[in-house]
């Protein structure tokens, strides 16, 4: 059944997304483009919509998936999926586990977890890289579809990025950065 | 009496949370500024201090860090039943929000305009997410078994993308070969240099 499917992908997702966020990207990927739900090309779509709306994102990402897949009810069951994991590990450590942070296998776990999402992030940022620039933001196969323009953008967008670091001292934050992109986007993707 | 105390007291604690999930954006880390402004100094439901505590366990375990939060400031304020209430507020803002967008979202694509807009954002959440690794990247404790992982990881990361295999659980067995290392060496005393 599709609503226990959903529910069931979304637990898994919350249960094992370490650091927030990014880290669940890689495997929301896996799941719901693997279970045939959500183009791979759609999905980068939801990310953007879902890091622009108000909202935490990981909250955001399930209800479009959950909604696009099995309508209000499918959104209701991705989104306690995702929450369920953390409302049961939390309330158990706020009650049993005061010393939780400093107990030394939950660092040596930690320790462990750290460098596998870095290099998970890192490989979809890679990943996705490659797709938008050679293969039209499809899967990797097939002909290669040199895209100059996501090319020309990518180079921009990076150099704004780097500017304003240097002449603000900080990041720009990242509304202000999808915010740009969408505008030079159209510019560069309509002419 | 009590019993009404306690009704308000978990409406209040929703109301909160549905107003931190309305006014962040991204979540997470963008949240927890709001999150201690309404929690410490407004609400003064917990301190300064507890929140760090709070927010740095949020960070280590399973979950989004936002849901994982508010589950432990509502745990804080009303128990369990607290915990529920402050998770459902802080959901109630994306949930209506998103619900509305998709309800455009098919129609929208139809447009060229949108299309070019939603071609450009997928560039920028591709630099987003570089710069989410740099921003990871300050945080890491640079270790010989810490580099290993790294690279098994991110190895077979990039070669079943390239070669085009689709396991769907793939990324959970590598967090899984993450936290067993991490829970053996532990176990055989060889992560102390770890600590501190």
């Amino acid at each position: 059944m599709i609503f226990f499917e959903l529910f069931y992908t979304f637990f898994l997702i919350g249960l094992f997304t370490f650091g927030g966020g990014y880290a669940m990207i890689p495997m929301i990927q896996e799941q719901v483009v693997g279970k045939g739900w959500i183009s791979e090309s759609n999905l980068t779509d939801f990310i953007a919509v879902s890091e622009v709306t108000p909202g935490p994102f990981a909250l955001n990402i399930s209800t479009f998936v959950g909604n696009t897949v099995g309508g209000v009810f499918g959104a209701i069951c991705a989104t306690i999926g995702v929450i369920l994991p953390s409302l049961i590990i939390i309330i158990i450590i706020a009650m049993i586990m005061k010393k939780f942070m400093t107990n030394k296998y939950v660092q040596g776990a930690l320790a462990g977890v750290k460098p596998i999402v870095f290099a998970l992030i890192l490989s979809t940022a890679l990943v996705l890289l490659i797709k938008v620039i050679f293969f039209n933001g499809n899967a990797i196969k097939g002909d290669l579809q040199f895209d100059i323009r996501s090319l020309t953008l990518l180079i921009i967008l990076s150099s704004i990025l780097v500017i304003y670091k240097k002449t603000q001292k900080k990041n720009l934050g990242a509304i202000k950065l999808l915010g740009l992109s969408a505008l030079l986007g159209i510019i560069i993707f309509t002419i | 009496m009590k019993k009404d105390n306690t009704f308000i007291r978990l409406l209040i604690l929703f109301l909160t949370f549905l107003k931190i999930g309305a006014l962040t954006f991204g979540g997470g880390y963008a949240m927890i500024p709001i999150i201690e402004e309404e929690v410490t100094k407004k609400r003064k439901w917990i301190s300064e201090i507890e929140i760090l505590d709070i927010i740095a366990i949020s960070e280590s375990t399973p979950g989004p860090i936002a849901v994982n939060t508010a589950t432990y400031v509502g745990y804080k304020v009303g128990g369990i039943a607290g915990s529920i209430f402050a998770t459902l507020g802080l959901a109630f803002p994306s949930f209506a929000i998103i619900f509305v967008i998709s309800f455009f979202y098919k129609d929208f694509m139809q447009w060229k305009v949108i299309q070019a807009m939603f071609k450009g954002l997928k560039v920028g959440v591709i630099i987003l997410l570089f710069s989410a690794v740099l921003k990871l990247k300050k945080g890491v404790k640079v270790n010989v078994i810490g580099i290993i992982l790294f690279v098994i990881a991110l190895s077979i990361m990039l070669v079943f993308s390239f070669i085009n295999i689709g396991f769907k659980y793939l990324s959970l067995c590598l967090i899984l070969l993450g936290i067993v290392t991490g829970l053996t060496l532990t176990a055989l005393g060889k992560m102390k240099e770890e600590k501190k």
